[in-house]
């Protein structure tokens, strides 16, 4: 038998695992799965915690769950991977052998990237809502919140989901307002960009929503250190802004192992060719989703768009065919703007966030770019498509894996 | 394509006037621009960077980023806004006639 691994069983990982095993051969292929972690969580409902919208139980699922009959789930640690001997080293000291293996290890917060961040004030007046202990520590410090300055904060790039430092921003100041404290608090946001997103046709809109709902933007803030002791946070260039309370967008980094591994760049992420997910080092590893150092966002929709193109590559691999260039950075995000409100966007390696309507033309419902109620309930929907079908690999109708230019307002421009 | 005289050669550059092709580039071109961004005299601390981000994008193909002018530049981030205030890697890489970094994404 020949043995496909694939590392890690998050949200790029397990569509991967459901494609797969409907597509190889049960009596020439064994697939494994490796991930040491129990809980499998609805990622997009972190956001929606700090503000009691969703609980843990909403967001939380067992892992096993998800993990295909005819794939074998090895509950065990990463130590490294061994590619010239094409084996894995787990921490458990067992090796796992393999003819491909896919990387979908991820990405993390890493806070102790940044001087003082970690210490006292470590979910007291600082916190994440990227991890479920800070989403939680969060909601219960705003239920006491009367006022003051806060402060959000997006310390460096590429992050998971970029739009949600944005969306929480948002949300906070919805959620201030309905408690009756939005009068007594200033609300700031920090970010190393120079505009309020990365892509510019959505800066445009969501810049004139900070300035329209009185949220200063400090922009090309590149964060040197905080001061918790007197509560400031720092940047290279020596300005310094106070808080009350901190909610920080810490360094994400890839997996460790891939550092043991030789396998990532500066911050852990493995090298990737953008079109056909194979990496760069080695012809049959191939890497997915967060894991990778791709140029396309960080987002679970930008996994099951590349999972389709993994899909039919490493079908490919096996034939022995050349690869499939598919992979266009197609990315769908919906952008939750509070009071019942949110955007929708859609975009690729070469064309911007447009307006329009989504998946169908004209028809949409969703529309792009714009403010409505229809985008936010498709963001609440979008839990249970995640649990129920984005996992399983199930196909959703009118959504394509490369972006439709069809019913958008196409400008001509080259994206990031 | 929008063309640029500076320092009396005519250069191809995009509509911020960063360079499109680095084989246009000079020293001379690169202190027209610094003396533009207000970054005169270019001291050998500048150039050190703008030789760092010339030979990594040569032989990586993008931008580096901070993170990586630091880890394998060597160049403490402090030190890279007291050379080019306000936005190291920005100005850095229109002198040294490289596209200017992607936001990401």
């Amino acid at each position: 038998m020949k043995q496909l691994v694939i590392l890690g069983a998050g949200t790029a990982g397990t569509m991967m695992a459901n494609h797969l095993v409907r597509k190889l051969d049960k009596q020439e292929w064994a697939l494994t799965i490796v991930d040491e972690h129990k809980t499998h969580y609805y990622q997009p409902g972190f956001l929606f915690i700090p503000f009691g919208t969703y609980t843990e139980q909403d967001v939380c699922k067992p892992k096993t769950k998800f993990i295909p009959k005819g794939v074998t789930h090895v509950d065990a640690g990463i130590d490294q991977v061994k590619p010239d001997a094409n084996e894995v080293l787990l921490k458990n000291g067992n090796t796992l052998p393999y003819d491909i293996l896919i990387i979908a290890t991820g990405s993390k917060i890493v806070p102790d990237e940044t001087q003082g961040m970690l210490g006292d004030g470590w979910r007291r007046d600082i916190f994440d809502f990227y991890t479920i202990e800070g989403a939680t520590a969060l909601r219960d410090r705003l239920k006491e919140w009367k006022g003051g300055k806060l402060v959000i904060h997006l310390n460096e790039m590429p992050i998971k989901c970029p739009v949600a430092p944005l969306e929480f921003t948002l949300l906070a100041e919805a959620f201030l307002t309905q408690q009756g404290t939005r009068d007594a608090t200033e609300i700031h946001y920090l970010s190393p960009l120079s505009e309020a997103f990365t892509k510019h046709n959505c800066s445009v809109v969501l810049g004139g929503m900070l300035t329209d709902k009185k949220i200063t933007f400090v922009p090309d803030f590149q964060c040197e250190r905080i001061d918790a002791a007197n509560k400031k946070i720092v940047s290279y260039d020596e300005r310094e802004v106070e808080y009350d309370l901190l909610v920080t967008i810490p360094t994400n980094m890839g997996d460790d192992c891939m550092a043991r591994s030789g396998l990532g760049d500066d911050l852990n992420f493995v090298p990737t060719d953008k079109h056909t997910l194979q990496s760069k080092a080695h012809a049959n590893i191939f890497a997915i989703g967060d894991a990778t150092n791709l140029p396309s966002s960080k987002a679970g929709s930008v996994a099951h768009f590349q999972a389709d193109v993994l899909t039919e590559n490493i079908q490919r691999f096996i034939a022995g065919k050349p690869l499939e260039p598919g992979f266009d950075g197609h990315a769908n995000c919906f952008i939750e703007s509070g009071y019942n409100k949110a955007f929708l966007i859609d975009f690729n390696y070469d064309v911007e966030p447009v307006e329009g309507a989504f998946p169908l033309p004209v028809v949409g419902p969703f529309k792009l770019l714009k403010e409505t109620w229809i985008n936010h309930m498709g963001k609440l929907a979008f839990r249970w498509i995640y649990w129920n079908m984005l996992l399983k690999g199930i196909p959703m109708p009118g959504i394509t894996t490369k972006m439709s230019l069809v019913g958008k307002k196409i400008n001509k421009q080259k994206g990031a | 394509m929008p063309t640029a005289d500076i320092a009396g050669v005519t250069v191809d550059v995009n509509e911020e006037g960063y360079l499109t092709d680095p084989s246009q580039w000079t020293k001379p071109v690169g202190e027209a621009i610094a003396a533009e961004l207000g970054i005169a005299p270019m001291t050998e601390g500048h150039w050190k960077l703008i030789d760092f981000l010339q030979k990594d994008y040569a032989a990586q193909g993008q931008m580096p980023t901070i993170r990586r002018v630091k880890n394998a530049g060597g160049i403490p981030i402090k030190e890279l806004y007291e050379l080019y205030p306000g936005g190291p890697l920005k100005k850095a890489s229109k002198i040294a006639g490289l596209p200017k970094p992607a936001s990401c994404v």
